[in-house]
């Protein structure tokens, strides 16, 4: 029962979206559009367990005093401060004037964009260990990386402008991009997806069985 | 107006509070972290609530109403029932915080589980196996001859780098002899995706630190018009 049902429900589901592929007729059609709203429900119940879990958390390191136990505070305050506001909206939370868009405008976009700009220099560091050329394969990654840098800036057109057009560094950047780059993106994107076909196949069929975890 | 400082300095404030981690890790620093770690969980559920949970599934079994010119209450829609089973699965999914019954949200994630391998199991070896292959095996002069000899070359490149570095990834065949030269030349099309790989990522991010800058020096200390 606690591992039968759940691999029943994977393999069905699973081959509905398959044959469904193949015969985007009646049944399959409905079948598929039934299962693409109760997973987009579904989904949203998964983005709710993990706040709600968020909140536990937090309200447990508040109830016992652990170390930095204010920010616990913080995340809470500021979860429900956002939370309210979008339920008070109503449906057109997103619309321009609303609080709703105050934060996302104001505290939102300015955090997420400031937490990967941070990376630029947490990057430059990793490449001054990374960019060094010890063999042959370290000087490609270091040139290729050198040449796309300097082809996305004004400067490396500055320095290449005496000569003509197409053997600029813009067009070698572009170049390394269109095609090298895009050869080893191929062969990496189709081992990956061979993976996550062989993987999905396995998940559908009951031979892997990590998601339903123990007992 | 007033409104507006106070927006800009908020912004300001949260930024030099992410940058301030670039020192060492500080309290203002966490403070910020903790504000973006709730406000992202707070937008996330809001917005999938209004998204999902009442735009798919409320409106849905429950299709809203509008007065015709008889001035009966007309619904626009049929109640689409089968949704409920979705809504059953969504309750099912957050019994997972009950630990008695927490084993029933199994029900959910093996249907999120099942619906996504099958889901993945066409589309990627549709547009990642099959598309690609396809888009690899291109003509080399073109299909009226008309082709470029910067695109000639590009197109021999790309099929030997692909050819080469699936040759790399294929671990059942020692790499050695011809095998072990394709691998080879495999790799050095790898180390340039990966050189190039990180030195777009490398733009992007500051691309996005120069907007970061941009703000503050503009927008908060109006240094730049």
């Amino acid at each position: 029962m606690r591992r039968e049902i759940p691999l029943i429900i994977t393999g069905l589901v699973g081959i509905v979206f398959v044959v469904q592929y193949f015969i985007p007729h009646w049944p399959f059609n409905r079948m598929n559009a039934w299962f693409s709203d109760w997973f987009s429900i579904v989904q949203a119940c998964a983005i709710w367990l993990g706040a709600l879990n968020l909140l536990k958390i937090s309200l447990e390191k508040i109830a016992r005093r652990k170390s930095d136990w204010g920010y616990a505070v913080v995340i809470i305050a500021s979860f429900l401060l956002i939370t309210i506001i979008g339920f008070v909206e109503g449906e057109s939370f997103r619309d321009p004037g609303t609080r709703f868009t105050w934060l996302y405008d104001f505290v939102y976009t300015p955090l997420s964009s400031t937490m990967f700009a941070i990376l630029a220099f947490f990057v430059a560091s990793a490449s001054y260990r990374a960019f060094r050329a010890r063999n042959f394969e370290a000087t490609l990654l270091l040139l290729a990386a050198f040449f796309v840098m300097m082809g996305r800036v004004p400067v490396g057109d500055a320095l290449t402008a005496f000569m003509p057009e197409g053997w600029r560094l813009t067009d070698l950047a572009t170049w390394i991009m269109n095609f090298p780059q895009t050869a080893g993106q191929r062969a990496i994107m189709i081992g990956i997806a061979l993976g996550i076909v062989s993987t999905s196949l396995r998940i559908i069929l009951g031979i892997e069985r990590s998601h339903l975890g123990g007992d | 107006m007033f409104w507006e400082h106070f927006a800009v300095w908020v912004a300001a404030f949260l930024t030099l509070g992410i940058y301030s981690f670039l020192y060492k890790d500080n309290p203002w620093y966490k403070l910020c972290e903790s504000i973006f770690v709730g406000i992202s969980a707070g937008y996330w559920f809001v917005t999938l609530f209004w998204d999902n949970i009442y735009g798919k599934f409320w409106v849905g079994v429950f299709p809203p109403t509008h007065v015709n010119e008889l001035g009966e209450s007309v619904r626009t829609a049929q109640p689409d029932y089968w949704l409920l089973v979705g809504a059953v699965l969504g309750l099912l999914m957050l019994l997972r915080l009950v630990p008695k019954i927490g084993w029933l949200s199994r029900w959910s994630l093996a249907f999120i589980v099942g619906a996504t391998a099958g889901f993945y199991l066409i589309n990627y070896f549709s547009s990642n196996v099959m598309r690609q292959v396809q888009d690899t095996i291109m003509p080399l002069f073109g299909s009226g001859f008309d082709a470029s000899a910067y695109v000639i070359i590009g197109n021999i490149v790309v099929a030997v780098g692909t050819f080469t570095g699936l040759i790399y990834f294929f671990f059942s065949k020692e790499h050695r002899g011809a095998f072990g030269f394709s691998a080879k030349v495999g790799i050095f099309f790898l180390m340039v995706t990966f050189g190039a790989s990180f030195g777009y990522t490398v733009m992007s991010r500051m691309s996005l630190l120069i907007g970061r800058i941009d703000f503050l020096l503009s927008d908060w200390l109006g240094l730049i018009r």
